[in-house]
């Protein structure tokens, strides 16, 4: 029935993502496997910047589905992730219908014979030609597939949490007047979350729970090494380096992987090709997002820049 | 493989984990999929299957290892050296296999029993395998608590066939001293080998249960009547207690307003365009705001127990938009600030500081609050007052409270005594009683916390 076979192992998973330029650690490409193995969706958290929105993108890639991406915010209700009446092109149409209601009615000569004429015409207005699908109905929809992103659940309200259990655990939605509407082809689905709010236990028992810390060192460098092909081998090796020890400091937003390759970026168009103490104290503004962190980093920079570079040139 | 992991279920919902049984199927079809020999992707998938959260993976992880280091292998672990195995359960029928194994031990002279010959043979893998047998046939796993431990190891003694190394012991003290000696040692090195394994089943079924009890007590416990190391357990019971209260109650501050569409005032505001409606009105959800005004007695008599009384507030303020809160002994002063803008023992000390173990005097500090804060009581407030309603033989003030009690919605009374000391000495608690809605004993935790998670329930 599905048109996308499940992938036949966990190398297989990491070998598709490595291929649109994920590079997958070990859990992740587990997280995957499984998650299209047994039909759940992935619940992924961890900090800001590690690849949890990327990981969505580079299924979809990979798969060649569509993604649907259905971001979360404070107040997000039903109407706006779900699906809405067009309350409006409804009463258009019955305006519009006004001239045609004498036809319709026209054998009735009673006032019940003519409701009960109304009544068959009805269920017309609330039928699929008026629903207006939002992304989660669009995702259900999609006749090939899709991967559904539900970024950032934390930052929604804890009812809409219960408004996506259903979809989570049997990939349908049941709309009152119309019935329940199943997926045509299973999404893939991945929540992602910051941690910013506890999710429920109803919802976290219907996904699978996959934590994205910061990587290893050595995934952290081939991250590198697939994001900017211009880095040098050494450049890479010590700006992984330089950036882990950052980690280690008490910092109010620790770097993330986003922000090292930002930085890759940049000293790969400042041309350098190994790290130096001015050209870090210059860029470390890439790294670091508040001028707190820039100050407490600084004084420590010559010391890690020379830690980092003897790792590079050794390790 | 199913029995290994339905232990293993086990052994997680002892390290903390909640594994429900629909998670255990999870893991179960997850696992039959990506088979049992690779470690490192067997781990990675129970994590992924049964954790639900950061600190769950820890303790899952924790457990995995502790569990596949030492596995108790089912019967089939006899395989290897089938005929110490077996024959060592045989005396107590643990196993079914191997009631009369050959007897080819060696050194030991035929008479003694199996366990004295293994032992004297010193096969280490013969006696693994009999431990693990015993350990099946004494249901180690179904070890809950600290206190059962004794048990568990006399009743795995008994299933490695201790009574008949006893008989032998006691014959080879006359045949063979030297062989007596050595297998006395022995004995006391499986003794050790027996109440390490039970201890470490211990550590994998039963954690959860051993702390649930432990709290279970801590809960049911007097306030004012604990020792000094279980205050530290106390307090952080209670902060556990207003995680969640926190947890259920605070629902977001700013939420969707927009309800269904009014078709009234949608017609109506398209009137101008001969009804066809170009704008949709919305009708508005009305919600009570919650109001709070809570009074703590932090006077000597309530001394132990204001603390926790300080504690739940400062919850209450965490779970609450519209708290006021009130501290008095002697006098009344207002501690909302103190309680919004710091951490709970900073704000407890300083408040402690400022009316703090003083005599109560009740009629006094009532005629603080309503000389300066009767307009924070409106119609939709529930007053809370915590204390013992002891006033030191002053005049009680019951008129200010019966206004307070007019003017509010509800007016809740939390009393660390019990009923039985209402009315004696100088509790007023009958004379103020009437103009409570509600008058509660509130003497531990658990009273505290259900009488809190009413009175926040009762505005969601």
């Amino acid at each position: 029935m599905t048109t996308h076979l499940p992938t036949s192992s966990i190398d297989a998973v990491t070998a598709g993502l490595a291929s649109v330029g994920y590079i997958a650690s070990r859990q992740i490409a587990t997280a995957v496997y499984l998650a299209e193995k047994i039909e759940k969706p992935i619940l992924v958290e961890g900090p800001a910047g590690v690849g949890k929105t990327e990981l969505a993108k580079a299924l979809a890639a990979w798969r060649g589905l569509r993604m649907i991406r259905m971001q979360c915010y404070e107040g997000l209700d039903e109407a706006k992730a779900l699906y809405e009446w067009k309350y409006a092109k409804q009463l258009l149409y019955t305006q519009i219908l006004k001239d045609k209601l004498g036809e319709v009615l026209g054998g009735a000569e009673t006032l019940a014979g003519a409701l009960d004429r109304l009544h068959d015409f009805g269920d017309v207005f609330f039928s699929k030609e008026f629903v207006e699908p939002r992304p989660l109905l669009q995702a259900l929809e999609q006749p090939n597939g899709c991967v559904l992103l539900v970024d950032e659940i934390d930052k929604s309200d804890a009812e809409f949490e219960s408004l996506l259990l259903e979809i989570l655990s049997d990939y349908q939605v049941s709309i009152p007047e119309l019935g329940t509407i199943r997926a045509v082809v299973k999404p893939l689905v991945l929540l992602t979350s910051n941690g910013e709010r506890d999710l429920s236990d109803a919802l976290k028992r219907r996904c699978l729970h996959l934590h994205i810390g910061f990587p290893e060192q050595k995934l952290e460098e081939r991250i590198v090494e697939s994001r900017v092909p211009g880095a040098s081998e050494t450049l890479r090796r010590q700006l992984v380096g330089f950036i882990n020890q950052v980690r280690a400091l008490d910092l109010k937003k620790l770097p993330s992987v986003s922000e090292t390759i930002d930085w890759a970026r940049v000293l790969v168009l400042l041309q350098s090709t190994e790290l130096d103490h001015e050209t870090v104290k210059d860029t470390l503004n890439v790294l670091l997002k508040y001028e707190a962190d820039i100050e407490t980093a600084t004084p420590q920079v010559a010391g890690f820049v020379a830690k980092a570079g003897r790792a590079g040139t050794f390790g | 493989m199913r029995e290994e992991l339905h232990r293993f279920f086990r052994a997680a919902r002892g390290a903390g984990v909640r594994v429900s049984p629909a998670e255990s199927i999870d893991a179960m079809r997850a696992v039959a999929d990506v088979g049992f020999s690779d470690r490192t992707t067997l781990r990675d998938t129970l994590l992924l299957t049964l954790a639900k959260s950061q600190e769950e993976k820890q303790a899952l992880g924790d457990c995995f290892d502790l569990f596949f280091s030492h596995p108790e292998p089912p019967p089939a672990a006899e395989d290897e050296s089938e005929t110490d195995s077996s024959g060592s359960a045989a005396d107590n029928a643990a196993s079914p296999s191997g009631a009369g194994a050959p007897q080819d031990g060696g050194s030991a002279p035929p008479e003694l029993g199996n366990l004295a010959q293994m032992l004297l043979s010193q096969d280490r893998s013969a006696v693994a395998a009999a431990l693990a047998g015993a350990a099946n046939a004494a249901e180690l796993s179904n070890i809950r608590y600290f206190t059962q431990r004794g048990l568990f190891q006399t009743r795995m003694m008994d299933a490695l066939g201790v009574g008949r190394l006893r008989d032998d012991l006691d014959a080879l003290k006359s045949a063979n001293p030297t062989e007596a000696e050595r297998l006395a040692a022995a004995l006391d090195g499986l003794r050790d080998a027996v109440r390490e394994r039970v201890s470490q089943a211990l550590l994998l079924y039963g954690r959860e249960e051993t702390e649930n009890l432990r709290h279970e007590i801590l809960r049911n416990a007097p306030l004012a009547r604990l020792e000094r190391r279980q205050v530290a357990q106390m307090k952080a019971l209670i902060r556990a207690i207003a995680r969640r209260l926190r947890e259920r109650y605070s629902k977001p501050r700013k939420r969707q307003r927009r309800g269904h569409l009014d078709v009234r005032r949608t017609m109506r505001r398209n009137a101008a365009w001969g009804g066809i409606p170009f704008l949709t009105a919305w009708k508005r959800r009305h919600r009570d705001r919650p109001k709070i005004v809570a009074l703590c007695d932090v006077s000597g008599s309530v001394a132990q127990v204001s603390d926790f009384f300080l504690l739940l507030i400062h919850s209450l303020h965490e779970v609450v938009d519209d708290v006021r809160s009130f501290a008095f002994s002697g006098h009344l002063i207002e501690v909302s600030d103190i309680l919004d803008k710091q951490e709970p023992e900073a704000a407890m000390r300083e408040i402690m500081a400022k009316v703090g173990f003083g005599s109560s005097d009740y009629g006094n500090s009532l005629a603080d609050f309503e000389k300066r804060w009767l307009r924070a009581v409106t119609p939709k407030t529930t007053v809370i007052v915590l204390g013992d309603a002891r006033t030191n033989k002053l005049d009680p003030r019951t008129d200010i409270l019966r206004t307070i009690s007019e003017r509010a919605k509800r007016v809740v009374w939390l009393n660390p005594e019990g009923r039985m000391g209402w009315g004696w000495g100088d509790s007023e608690m009958f004379r103020y009683a009437p103009f409570c809605n509600t008058v509660r004993q509130c003497a531990t935790a658990k009273q505290l916390e259900r009488a809190v998670s009413d009175i926040v329930a009762a505005y969601q």
